[in-house]
């Protein structure tokens, strides 16, 4: 809309099509569309700050955590967006080889971080510390485990812009793509900080 | 003037008439929150009723077939009138807000009465009717601590008496309500609430649930009798002769979901049942509620909390097997407050204990530090050996 | 596990009830009703025009008469239950148990509630914003057109799992908003909570998307020259309720989440029991609910407003005042929510806060009254149908505001909570402000969408029908709160209490009235459609872009971008002896439609029927397949196409030829 200028004859309409630049209304979507993720994201924390000390003389996340296995989880992820970054810079040099290549690092990166987490609820439930046993494990589960959702339909989406690059090149379709899981991406990311700080880090100090 | 006075009044009237058990009631909080619902009504009314006749004058007087009425299609702003339009409102809004601020501090629930009604302030060596209320599936009991009695869907009271109830319910939320005698609270599980109230007129008043609980909730209901205070003696005296006892047993097989439960007198009420009702662990071998909590408070019960679980068998209403995940679980009770009585007597190890005296506001003062025992017990385990 | 379970889940032949007599005799009649339409689309091969021209359409004018069409469907079906209750509560006395037992009774009640604001109020709503938004901001259709007609199957889905309760097991019996511990697993082990949380999963899904889409469409897609404060004050209204949308519809999906986990695997976010706690719910669940109220009458506020100016003759009285009233009570919808619970004992400060913020909202939309009071001031009013509507909003939304007022005074809400008084306060202004509205934009725009107006007579029937009907349905309900009743009982001892409920149910069937003239105002319409035809394009004498097109528009909106230089562009046009082009044409770039939206609504909608009767296996499926067909969609390149010149040259000549002939 900015870049059409008002007829100067007054007139109440154009004559030309206007141009709306392409994709702009998609970035403008996806990021209401994050925000609004972002809301569900804020409940579940809402949720753990409410029924996060309610052990129900169970155990509490200094006995549950390790500290060191996180860090690893953390890195794993922070790393994954770095080599993201990557991706997005070698599509603004437009070489879909290395996009492709960045993109699998990534995805590397991410099932890693995945497959931590995993262990790392597979080994809580074992102990019988499983979502059931007290409403903090479950606000804990729920959070966690939603992120985790997330990283598993952001590393789906991944492959498929993979396969999609492939095939259709980096057109400008597939370039606002890339860009919307590129925010999609980082913004796992700064979810993962807060639940880093606020569900690990806090309640071990 | 006059004549919107008389329309009121003959309103009023007419609403009396019908039984507005709200705009009539039996008692003076009850009467006091009338007093702010008719305020309030006649301070809003104050607006409503000229925007009212304004929009039916308006919408006559510029009616398309008057062409006498002035036409002034550019007639859109006014700066003047926009003032009047936001600041109308705000100064009534600003009024009722005042209103607001100290009717709801002065009529809250949870402050103990200044007076039995308008000129019979309280003296100071008064004491209240303690009443504990206990919502269940769906019956009330009220437990009378003071007299070490106990109903079912009857509640009486000796009128100008001031009541305290503490509230709690056994599985489901629902509401406490005496129309006729002070504004409803919810009844919650594993929360205690609290209403103040009197009845200042003898009679039979209806009591309900004012929030829905299931099945039998329409049948939720009880009799409150206000009575003069000879009377009450001889209920209470009555309440003994006709009653049984009321033990965790009994309490369990009242607790079972029933619908329109005839009223039901018990003659003692075991004791630490109250306490147990509100913690959720009358069965004994749970853990009760505040003892987990104070537990949580010390960083819960660590690993071996995963093991000191017992899955469950019994129907508790709020929970049940669900398609994933395991069978539900209950805390196993390290000591039950009852064990603990049969084991130390009267003597209670208090560890902790939390002030649990309502946050008010500045200009009220407080109702005093209200600390209550947490028992958590931390000797409990050699206790249990012990039994 | 054995292999019918395995198959079917606890889906078993005990869930069709067939001992419900009143289930049957519906399901007849929808039958009959259904085969009767399916027979006679056949025979008149309707099934391929429906399916090209509507079912796989991304013309956001079509998807919002979509809407509407549901929004009327469920309403049929909402106002079946209300009856049904009024007449169970006429009869319910001196110890008679009525002609309902409590599990029916109690899932009505439920469904009344869900279905009047999900699948009536929301379509609607939705619908009408659709329909006229991007017509009023001079677009060619909203900013995501396929997303638009996913959201609308979405929304449709869930309306079915909502139905389908009503022939396949039972609806919830917890009340509309499913307090826990209540709509637990231990309280209500069967399905009917899973119908709730399912139904409004999958149209939260289709809600939550068609808002960030009305979103971006008001931000990005404006003509030029159309400034934020030039925009009409519908569109304004839109804006803000889709902003309410996208940032209160996350918390409802949290919120439903949390309690399909507590159902499904047994955590204790909710229990009551091992550190849960009941009364995170009912907070969260407010926290969406008292923005959904705004999101509900803040667009029919538009409504009233654009229909006050054009009835008037006038400008909108008090534009940008209009504009921040409504900013503020956006804003203001997210600071009340605890007043829906003053009971639960906050404390007095806490409880007064969220009174005094309640109150405070009364002001800017005591300022929308006024405005719409000048407006009407100093002009020429003509009481067409959505002038009278609106005036009849005007007087009945004053009395609601007012009694919501009053609920927000603690110590009065303390004795009016939960009683047929707040009963009466909502659908107070719900029907006066709400369904009013909607009936004065259907009125208003009806000849846009369609090309001719909607019969008066029958539309005056409707109009007495429902004023009147709300007043004789409700007052009672007051008076009945002030004796002391509450929501949602069934039986009732007290004989005095039974002639206001009687008039109530009176009451209710001048509404039923309402309705049904209503249905024959459109029938009669369609019949009479050549005398009531407007080929103008403009039948009201319009003050927005919409009213500059043909009725019904063009499939592209407008021939050329319109150009806005002052608020009311097209009667700032009509001012100017704007002359309207006839020639010049160019080609236009246009969506395709696509079918993809409602199979992934199929997909979501069979996926939660799965999960409500435990049929894991087709839960799994489904959403395997929901995934898979989004990616297959991802793929597909051909979505767009060109309108060529000539074909809008024919177009815009053939109306060019109407217009000379008038």
């Amino acid at each position: 809309m900015s870049t059409v200028t008002l007829p100067e004859d007054g007139s109440f309409h154009l004559t030309e099509e206007p141009h709306h630049p392409e994709g702009g209304n998609t970035m403008l979507g996806f990021w209401i569309y994050l925000m609004s993720d972002c809301l569900i994201f804020a409940v579940l924390f809402a949720t753990y700050a409410v029924l996060g000390g309610s052990y129900a003389a169970g155990p509490d996340p200094k006995e549950l955590f390790d500290l060191d296995l996180i860090a690893v989880n953390t890195a794993m992820l922070l790393f994954s967006s770095i080599t993201y970054g990557f991706a997005m810079l070698a599509m603004q040099k437009h070489n879909s080889n290395q996009v492709i290549g960045w993109l699998l690092v990534t995805a590397v990166f991410g099932a890693a971080f995945l497959g931590i987490e995993l262990y790392e609820f597979h080994h809580l439930i074992h102990e019988g510390a499983g979502p059931q046993r007290s409403a903090f494990l479950s606000a804990f589960f729920l959070l966690v485990g939603t992120h985790g959702l997330h990283v598993t339909f952001g590393m789906i989406w991944l492959f498929t812009l993979v396969i999609q690059t492939r095939k259709f090149g980096l057109t400008s379709a597939m370039q606002r793509r890339l860009s919307c899981l590129s925010l999609f991406w980082h913004f796992l990311d700064v979810i993962w900080i807060g639940v880093f700080s606020f569900v690990y880090l806090v309640r071990m100090i | 003037m006059k004549t919107l006075r008389l329309a009121l009044l003959g309103s009023l009237l007419f609403l009396a008439a019908c039984k507005t058990v709200v705009l009539a009631p039996a008692g003076d909080v009850a009467a006091q929150q009338r007093d702010v619902l008719v305020i309030s009504t006649l301070l809003m009314l104050l607006i409503i009723v000229p925007v009212i006749a304004l929009v039916v004058v308006i919408a006559w007087k510029y009616r398309a077939s008057n062409k006498d009425a002035e036409y002034d299609p550019e007639f859109h702003h006014s700066t003047r009138l926009e003032l009047v339009i936001w600041s109308a409102p705000l100064l009534i809004i600003i009024c009722l807000g005042a209103l607001t601020w100290v009717g709801t501090h002065l009529l809250d629930p949870y402050r103990p009465l200044d007076r039995v009604a308008a000129g019979k302030p309280i003296t100071e060596d008064y004491k209240p009717l303690q009443v504990e209320v206990v919502a269940m599936d769906w019956k009330w009991m009220f437990i009378y601590p003071e007299y070490g009695i106990a109903t079912v869907n009857e509640f009486a009271t000796p009128v100008d008496r001031p009541v305290e109830f503490s509230i709690t319910a056994t599985s489901v939320m629902n509401a406490f309500y005496i129309p006729a005698m002070a504004g409803m609270i919810y009844a919650m599980p594993s929360m205690e609430t609290k209403l103040h109230g009197v009845l200042n007129r003898p009679g039979v008043y209806d009591g309900l649930s004012a929030h829905y609980s299931g099945h039998g909730f329409s049948h939720m209901k009880f009799k409150a009798h206000a009575v003069q205070p000879a009377e009450f003696d001889e209920w209470v005296a009555k309440v003994r002769e006709e009653g049984t006892a009321l033990d965790s047993t009994t309490y369990a097989e009242m607790e079972q979901p029933s619908e329109a439960v005839p009223v039901t007198y018990y003659n003692s009420v075991e004791p630490g049942l109250w306490h147990a009702i509100v913690n959720r662990c009358v069965d004994g071998t749970r853990m009760c509620v505040d003892e987990m909590m104070a537990l949580d408070e010390l960083g819960g019960f660590g690993a071996a909390g995963t093991m000191n679980v017992t899955e469950l068998t019994t129907n508790v209403f709020t929970r049940g097997p669900t398609p994933f995940g395991n069978a539900p679980v209950t805390v196993d009770a390290f000591c039950t407050v009852l064990d603990s009585q049969r084991i130390y007597g009267n003597d209670e190890v208090i560890v902790a204990a939390r002030d649990t005296s309502r946050l008010r506001g500045h200009g009220l003062d407080r109702s005093g530090l209200s600390l209550t025992p947490v028992i958590t017990l931390l000797a409990a385990p050699q206790g249990a050996q012990a039994l | 596990m054995s292999l019918t379970e395995f198959i079917f889940g606890r889906l078993t032949w005990a869930a069709i009830p067939i001992h419900e007599p009143i289930l049957i005799g519906t399901f007849i009649g929808v039958a009959v009703i259904g085969l009767a339409v399916l027979s006679a689309m056949t025979y008149y091969r309707l099934w391929g025009p429906l399916w090209f021209n509507w079912v796989i359409s991304i013309d956001h004018k079509k998807i919002g008469v979509m809407y509407m069409v549901l929004g009327i469907i469920m309403l049929l079906r909402g106002f079946a239950d209300a009856l049904m209750m009024r007449l169970q509560q006429v009869l319910a006395f001196g110890g008679s148990d009525g002609y309902l037992n409590s599990h029916h009774y109690d899932q009505i009640f439920t469904a009344h509630g869900v279905i009047m604001i999900f699948f009536v109020a929301m379509p609607f709503v939705t619908g009408l914003m659709n329909f006229v938004m991007p017509l009023q901001i001079g677009a060619r259709d909203v900013a995501f057109p396929f997303l638009n007609n996913f959201s609308f199957w979405m929304t449709v889905g869930g309306a079915i799992l909502t139905m389908l309760s009503l022939f396949i097991g039972e609806y919830a019996q917890t009340g509309w908003l499913a307090f826990p511990p209540l709509s637990g697993i231990g309280a209500s082990p069967s399905v009917g909570v899973d119908y709730y949380i399912w139904g409004l999963q999958v149209a939260g899904v289709g809600t939550t998307l068609s808002g960030i889409n009305l979103m971006v469409t008001i931000i990005k897609m404006r003509c030029p020259g159309m400034t934020m404060m030039k925009m009409p004050i519908f569109t304004w209204t839109a804006l803000c309720t889709n902003v309410l949308i996208v940032a209160s519809f996350p918390v409802l999906t949290a919120v439903l989440l949390l309690l399909t986990l507590d159902r499904y695997i047994g955590t204790n976010f909710f229990t009551a029991d091992l550190g849960g706690n009941p009364m995170l719910y009912v907070n969260l669940i407010w926290i969406w609910g008292h923005p959904e109220v705004y999101i509900l009458i803040l667009p029919l506020f538009g409504v009233f407003s654009e229909v006050v100016a054009t009835f008037s003759g006038k400008r909108l009285f008090g534009y940008t005042s209009m504009v921040y009233a409504t900013i503020v009570i956006t804003i203001l919808s997210y600071v009340v929510w605890l007043h829906h619970f003053f009971t639960m004992g906050s404390g007095a400060s806490v409880n007064s806060f969220f009174g005094i913020t309640t109150m405070i909202i009364s002001i800017p939309t005591g300022a929308k009254i006024f405005n719409w009071l000048f407006t009407m001031y100093k002009g020429r009013i003509k009481f067409e149908l959505p002038m009278l509507w609106t005036l009849a909003f005007l007087i009945t939304f004053t009395v609601g505001g007012m009694t919501g007022v009053l609920l927000a005074v603690p110590p009065a809400d303390f004795v009016l909570h939960n009683s047929l008084f707040l009963i009466a306060h909502f659908h107070n202004v719900i029907i006066g402000g709400v369904v009013f509205g909607v009936f004065a934009g259907i009125n208003y725009w009806f000849p846009k969408a369609f090309g001719f107006r909607l019969d008066p007579f029958w539309g005056k029937v409707s109009f007495w029908g429902w004023v009147l009907g709300y007043w004789v349905a409700f007052t009672p309900l007051y008076i009945l709160g002030l004796m002391g009743v509450t929501r949602r009982t069934r039986v009732f001892d007290d004989p005095d209490l039974r002639i206001w409920f009687i008039i109530a149910a009176l009451g209710a069937v001048l509404v039923a009235i309402g309705i049904g003239a209503f249905i024959l105002q459109i029938v009669v319409s369609i019949l009479r459609r050549d005398q009531l035809r407007d080929v103008t394009g403009d039948p009201w004498g319009g003050r927005t872009l919409e009213w500059s097109t043909s009725s019904p528009p063009p499939n592209y909106n407008f021939a050329f971008t319109p150009v806005a230089y002052d608020l009311d562009t097209w009667a700032d046009m009509k001012a100017r002896q704007y002359e309207r082009p006839v020639s010049g044409y160019v080609p236009i770039h246009m969506p395709k439609g696509t079918e993809a939206g409602i199979i992934l609504s199929a997909f979501a909608t069979a996926c939660g029927f799965a999960l409500i009767w435990y049929i894991w296996w087709l839960a799994a499926l489904s959403f395997v397949a929901m995934i898979g067909y989004a990616i297959y969609h991802t793929f597909n390149r051909d979505r767009d196409y060109y309108i060529p010149a000539e074909t809008v040259a024919e177009t815009e000549n053939a109306r060019t030829k109407q217009l000379a002939e008038i």
